[in-house]
């Protein structure tokens, strides 16, 4: 195709990627080095006849006008970065000559808004992922080898949790397990403890949260490896029978090695979205002990008073980073195989 | 793999029968109790003193006179301004879905077409635009947004997220015009068609299963998002997600527990229909990039 046919073909879709993710991201790039203004604030003399008191009150007038006169902030540098709600530099060089012990640094540490966020995304990437992967593949072998009638409707079934929204899956799995749902008030019964819910356990609203993301990402995982398992050549496994390999033996030499390609697609792809897990957090309403980067964006953003522009920016910045990390190996090796098939 | 040599034991069967319904149960499950659940009252639903008034209706019986009632989806409805939610939802997912699936077509055919270079890196920009967590891009538009004073309203947002949808559509489309042969429309262009007639007359004619899963993703996407309708849409204008959102309540007002469980049900059962009726499209629009690798 010739270059000026192909760059009219993609002009109405590339404009709106410039326009709409790629200027975006040097938008919040920018943001993220502004921060809002602080109050203006002015000594008011206010006189009675018992004497004169000198107050300071916050200027209105004055503070609007800065603030429209530059609405995107004051310049801030990297401050935004290293405040205590960021990096916290400053906090982690305290902690760490006041401590005595690593434990207890790290703990001062991880106490912190951006780590334990960043903690807990990275411990839900860590369990969801692998789990995914797992449940996915187990799900697709064994749906593999019922009749082949009544697969449909079985599929249907199981593709449900992954085709309604997050925030609607975990409603829907939080009315059970709240302490006033059938799951949460049996465990209850069972357990004999009558204060045990939810959010009353720190623990608990991991694992539910881990365990929510396992139910809403395996059937992705699924549908692909069930795809796959499709065009697996049937001459190799019916050698293999023949010879005497075992059910595991066969998944394990050639089953696996034939879908491999596939398998790290899905890890890519379920690691990516695992990475904003946000959704969830309010449906389970979890705020108040599991955190993600992404809700500490949103947070930001919905902030009742002033909307903190420069510091959800400077998060998104760091989780922009935190995804070119995570995908830097892939893109690498396509630019290798890209390289060598020129 | 169901073929004569591969004898299953009973033993495996009755496992692998066990197996699934026991998946099936914690997948569809929670569906069904809240179905369920949303002909009660709250007190049934979210019971204090014991979960089986959920079954027996105990509360139910006595507030409304029957077993089951409509209450919540009604109050829903009406009082909680439902009804203009869904049709918010409704005007995003049909201009998303259009302008999506057109802009995506022209640009999906045209990568598939080129051979040069930059084609590459095009779909591996797209690749990196599509890993970005909506929320850091939402925090890119906001203040540009409130400065231009075109936030808030439905233009605004179904523009933003055909732009997020489109990375995925490129992909997608790539993959499904990379297996419709060459020499079709190049025969075409030799008869003295342009790329454009090409397109439009030949290639698009056989393109409609890919353009259907395309269409039904860009729907999922739109019907289903809620980072970017929440942040981008003004109260008046929140599409349904959002909007069940608001009916949880926060920490100032008080929600509606049972507006929300109704909600829910009215937002899911017309996405299950759809994807009941579309399930071969949708598994093969989720292979068509894996099989790529």
């Amino acid at each position: 195709m010739p270059n000026k046919t192909f760059f009219w073909f993609f002009l109405p879709t590339g404009l709106a990627m410039i326009l709409f993710i790629g200027l975006p991201i040097i938008s919040t790039g920018i943001q993220s080095f502004y921060a809002q203004h602080d109050q203006i604030v002015k000594e008011v003399k206010k006189c009675d006849p018992f004497g004169c008191t000198v107050s300071i009150v916050v200027d209105n007038e004055e503070t609007t006008k800065i603030r429209e006169a530059k609405p995107l902030g004051k310049f801030n540098g990297f401050g935004t970065y290293t405040d205590r709600n960021h990096l916290a530099l400053d906090e982690i060089k305290k902690f760490w000559n006041e401590t005595e012990s690593f434990g207890a640094f790290i703990d001062q540490v991880t106490n912190l808004p951006f780590y334990k966020a960043l903690i807990f995304t990275l411990t839900y990437c860590l369990f969801v992922t692998p789990n995914v992967l797992l449940l996915g593949f187990i799900i697709a072998l064994s749906l593999n080898a019922v009749a082949r009638k009544i697969r449909g409707p079985l599929i249907f079934g199981t593709i449900l949790p992954m085709i309604v929204t997050p925030l609607v899956g975990s409603l829907v799995l939080f009315w059970m397990i709240d302490s006033q749902g059938i799951i949460g008030a049996n465990i209850q019964n069972l357990m004999n403890d009558p204060y045990l819910s939810l959010k009353s356990s720190k623990t608990l609203t991991w694992i539910t949260i881990i365990i929510y993301g396992i139910w809403h990402h395996s059937p992705f995982a699924f549908v692909v490896f069930y795809a796959a398992l499709q065009t697996v050549p049937q001459e190799p496994i019916e050698a293999a029978i023949i010879d005497g390999a075992s059910r595991l033996q066969r998944i394990k030499h050639i089953v696996l090695p034939h879908i491999y390609p596939v398998v790290t697609f899905v890890a890519l792809i379920s690691l990516m979205d695992n990475f904003r897990v946000f959704e969830p957090i309010i449906g389970f309403s979890a705020e108040g002990s599991a955190q993600s980067l992404s809700w500490l964006i949103y947070d930001n953003l919905v902030n009742e008073e002033v909307i903190l522009f420069g510091s959800a920016a400077a998060t998104s910045m760091m989780t922009i980073i935190g995804i070119a990390i995570l995908l830097a190996p892939v893109l690498i090796r396509t630019w290798k195989e890209f390289k060598t098939a020129r | 793999m169901d073929y004569g040599l591969d004898t299953k034991s009973t033993r495996l069967k009755t496992f692998n029968t066990i197996f699934i319904i026991t998946w099936l149960l914690i997948a569809c499950f929670p569906f069904i109790w809240t179905f369920w659940g949303s002909f009660k009252v709250r007190a049934d639903f979210f019971s204090r003193s014991d979960w089986w008034y959920a079954i027996s209706a105990f509360n139910t019986l006595i507030e409304t006179g029957g077993k089951f009632t409509t209450n919540a989806y009604t109050e829903a409805w009406t009082e909680g301004e439902f009804w203009k939610a869904s049709k918010n939802t409704i005007i995003v997912t049909v201009f998303v879905v259009s302008i999506s699936l057109f802009l995506g077509t022209l640009g999906a055919y045209a990568l598939s077409r080129s051979t040069e270079k930059y084609a590459f890196w095009i779909l591996m920009i797209a690749l990196i635009f599509r890993a970005m967590p909506h929320i850091t891009l939402v925090s890119g538009y906001l203040f540009p947004f409130f400065e231009l004073q075109i936030w808030g309203i439905l233009p605004t947002t179904i523009v933003v997220l055909v732009a997020i949808n489109q990375p995925f559509t490129l992909w997608l489309l790539y993959s499904f015009f990379k297996t419709v042969p060459k020499e079709l429309d190049e025969s075409a262009l030799i008869d003295g068609c342009s790329y454009f007639q090409a397109f439009r007359h030949i290639i698009m004619p056989v393109m409609w299963p890919g353009v259907i899963t395309a269409g039904l993703f860009s729907l999922m996407l739109a019907y289903n998002d809620f980072t970017v309708t929440a942040l981008l849409l003004n109260q008046e204008n929140h599409t349904m997600v959002p909007k069940i959102q608001s009916y949880l309540g926060t920490n100032q007002h008080e929600g509606n527990l049972m507006w929300a469980v109704s909600a829910v049900v009215s937002a899911t059962a017309p996405l299950f229909m759809l994807v009941m009726f579309f399930q071969r499209q949708v598994i093969s629009g989720l292979t068509a990039g894996a099989v790529k690798g």
